[in-house]
């Protein structure tokens, strides 16, 4: 068709290259978030650090904020926020995908419906409970993680693969594409940032459900905190709140980052 | 319609599509949305599914490639049973085009054009090749366009890549949507004409689903005019549409503008245009008004130094010793226009004819009132003709 209307075209391009954008497009905002909240989290670290090392503590609170326990607790709680977070997108991403085909599409609102009523129960009381059925330590911890960050992973992926537009869908399909390869190609690629807006979600949830795991032997900075707490030490409360609201904002950046770094260039 | 048919040079490439008795009936439904219907689309041309909302066009047109199946019936192509094959299979020899394009927004131009060819197993250079080839194809520069996202497209460059993704792997039939309506007039137009200079290289069997009769009329070899439950009112080419519908409803759909509507069907080349006293800028007025005269003519059309039109005054008007740029350049049509897009030139110009260029921009004649209005005669009767056996 090289022979019809060419100059018209060149017309159009000329104007549609001026409303052309290219790049990934981040505002002021979420500039400042991407680079401001490191540098609040190492600031913060840093003058803990220089606190804990020159404040005049008396020999119960030093005794309670020795360097090694501090560190393993910290990373007890990083292990169970992401052994927590994997396992929860593992089980609620598949079973997302499965509450949107069209077999089981009518009982997606019912699972939504019984994980958000879960999730409104109290993280403690649940934790509790399944201590007394499962036992004590990590892994019980882990599960009542896990059930309570599921819901906002698996209800975002509901939502994404449903707000695929269904044009692209059925184009896909129309062009010779399995259901399999529509799902990979098109419809997760689609959905992508609204689910991991939802792990985003679930990992600041998991980040501060883990400090309630310290109560079934689960570990993590709550033992910091519970210490504080029995021992009447008022420092030692307000160290591991701040260890908590650090590693939390730092968790919450890491969810950001997956968010831009999975978000499928050209939407 | 044998014009298109004498004027095509490409050789037929489509294969031919029957419907036989095919009927589709949604669950939950009393009557069935596609009713026994029964069709040949010859190999090689461009079939037009028109008809009221409601009346089964997509739920045909889909039961082509199977993305809807029938309740009963069978449909061949190119003598083959649908059925024969899976239906993913099938629909990768099938090209399919929807409104607006659907282009995945997440893959580049390339990538979209790419998908089937790359389902179908190609290497990545004969990919290659045949990506920039079809983007040449749909009038982009592929150097340009390949790598961009739908979003940075305008929605008539949308739309030509989701053609050019539906030509990809070269497939005998290609099936359309309401392929241009999401896009103005004066693009839909344009992606009309292109589609048209395609399929005359291409000769496809092509579906299109339109809304819109005046498409229909001007794109269609047949046209395709259903009433609700996707019965068959008439169908046959687009001069017997216009020159004797069936019946009333076809009458009726086809709207009372039935004689200036076959305007649409024919093209300036086919009229005939008039060679016209040409002037280049700079020669001496007196001179071109001497050879004005001599030819008969009352008015001159100026060219520039690369042969295209920017002027076309009257005799009366060279007063200048020389022949210097006119103020505005006439609004020229290409020889592939209609002559309903020449009649809405030459309505303005107040010449009663229009300037017709060739496809690069350059003069080719002049086409006048009287040649139009005789080929609308022409055609009517022989429509006539036709339609009393
Ligand atoms: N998936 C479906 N389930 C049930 N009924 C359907 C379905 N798709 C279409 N129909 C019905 O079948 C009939 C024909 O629909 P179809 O989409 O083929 O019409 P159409 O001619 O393409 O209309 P339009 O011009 O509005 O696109 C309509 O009555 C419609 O309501
Ligand atoms: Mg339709």
């Amino acid at each position: 068709m090289a022979d019809v209307a060419t100059a018209p075209n060149a017309q159009a391009d000329a104007r549609e290259r001026t409303g052309r954008k290219r790049g990934p497009k981040l505002d002021a905002e979420q500039l400042i978030e991407l680079f401001g909240i490191p540098l609040i989290v190492v600031v913060g670290f840093v003058a803990f650090a220089i606190w804990r090392n020159t404040a005049t503590l008396d020999s119960v609170e030093t005794n309670a904020l020795p360097w090694n326990s501090i560190w393993i607790q910290l990373r007890e709680h990083v292990v169970l926020t992401a052994v927590g977070a994997m396992i929860t997108v593992v089980i609620a991403v598949p079973l997302g995908i499965a509450l949107t085909r069209p077999g089981l599409k009518r009982a997606a609102p019912v699972v939504v419906g019984v994980a958000n009523a879960g999730q409104a129960a109290p993280a403690i009381g649940l934790i509790v409970l399944l201590a007394i059925w499962f036992g004590f330590g990590f892994w019980t911890a882990i599960v009542a993680l896990v059930l309570y960050a599921v819901l906002p992973v698996l209800r975002n992926t509901i939502v994404g693969l449903q707000a695929v537009d269904p044009t692209l869908v059925e184009a896909g399909r129309g062009i010779g594409m399995s259901n399999l390869m529509v799902l990979r190609r098109i419809e997760l690629p689609l959905a992508l940032p609204v689910i991991m807006s939802g792990v985003r979600t679930a990992l600041v949830l998991l980040v501060g459900t883990a400090a309630l795991a310290t109560f079934i032997n689960g570990g993590g900075l709550g033992g910091l905190l519970n210490t504080g707490i029995t021992l009447f030490r008022f420092p030692v409360i307000v160290a591991a709140a701040v260890l908590i609201a650090l590693l939390a904002l730092l968790i919450e950046w890491l969810g950001q980052v997956l968010e831009l770094v999975f978000r499928p260039k050209g939407i | 319609m044998s014009e298109t048919t004498a004027t095509s040079s490409g050789s037929v490439t489509g294969a031919e599509i029957r419907l036989e008795n095919v009927t589709k009936q949604y669950a939950g439904q009393k009557v069935a949305a596609v009713g026994d219907l029964t069709l040949t689309i010859p190999a090689g041309e461009i079939a037009m599914f028109v008809g009221p909302s409601g009346c089964g066009k997509t739920t045909s047109l889909k039961m082509i490639n199977r993305l809807i199946e029938p309740t009963s019936g069978t449909i061949m192509i190119g003598g083959e049973d649908s059925r024969k094959r899976s239906a993913d299979e099938l629909r990768r020899t099938i090209g399919y085009v929807i409104q607006g394009g659907s282009l995945f927004p997440h893959m580049t131009v390339a990538k979209n054009i790419a998908l089937v060819p790359k389902l179908l197993g190609w290497d990545d250079d004969r990919i290659k090749k045949r990506t920039d080839e079809l983007l040449d194809l749909v009038s982009l520069d592929p150097s340009r366009y390949r790598d961009r996202y739908p979003r940075e497209l305008s929605g008539g460059q949308q739309q030509r890549v989701g053609v050019a993704r539906g030509l990809a792997a070269d497939p005998p039939v290609v099936l359309m949507d309401e392929p241009f309506g999401a896009v103005d007039p004066i693009t839909r137009q344009r992606l009309q004409d292109e589609l048209l200079a395609i399929q005359r290289e291409l000769r496809k069997t092509i579906v299109c689903v339109t809304h819109d009769i005046d498409e229909a009329i001007k794109m269609g070899d047949r046209i395709l005019i259903l009433q609700e439950g996707a019965q068959v009112a008439q169908y046959d080419t687009p001069e017997v549409v216009l020159g004797s519908p069936a019946n009333e409803f076809v009458e009726d759909f086809v709207g009372s503008g039935s004689a200036l509507k076959q305007l649409s069907l024919a093209r300036v080349d086919e009229v005939g245009t008039f060679p016209q006293t040409t002037a280049k800028i700079g020669e001496s007025s007196a001179e071109v008004i001497q050879r004005a005269q001599a030819a008969g003519h009352r008015s001159v059309v100026v060219l520039d130094e690369r042969n295209r039109p920017v002027g076309w005054p009257w005799l009366r008007q060279l007063k200048g010793e020389k022949i210097v740029q006119s103020e505005h350049a006439p609004d020229a049509i290409d020889r592939r226009a209609t002559l309903n897009d020449a009649l809405d030139v030459m309505l303005v110009n107040g010449h009663g004819g229009a300037v017709v260029t060739d496809a690069g921009g350059a003069y080719f004649g002049v086409v006048d009132f009287t040649s139009v209005t005789d080929q609308m005669r022409a055609m009517q009767e022989k429509a006539h003709e036709v339609s009393n056996g």
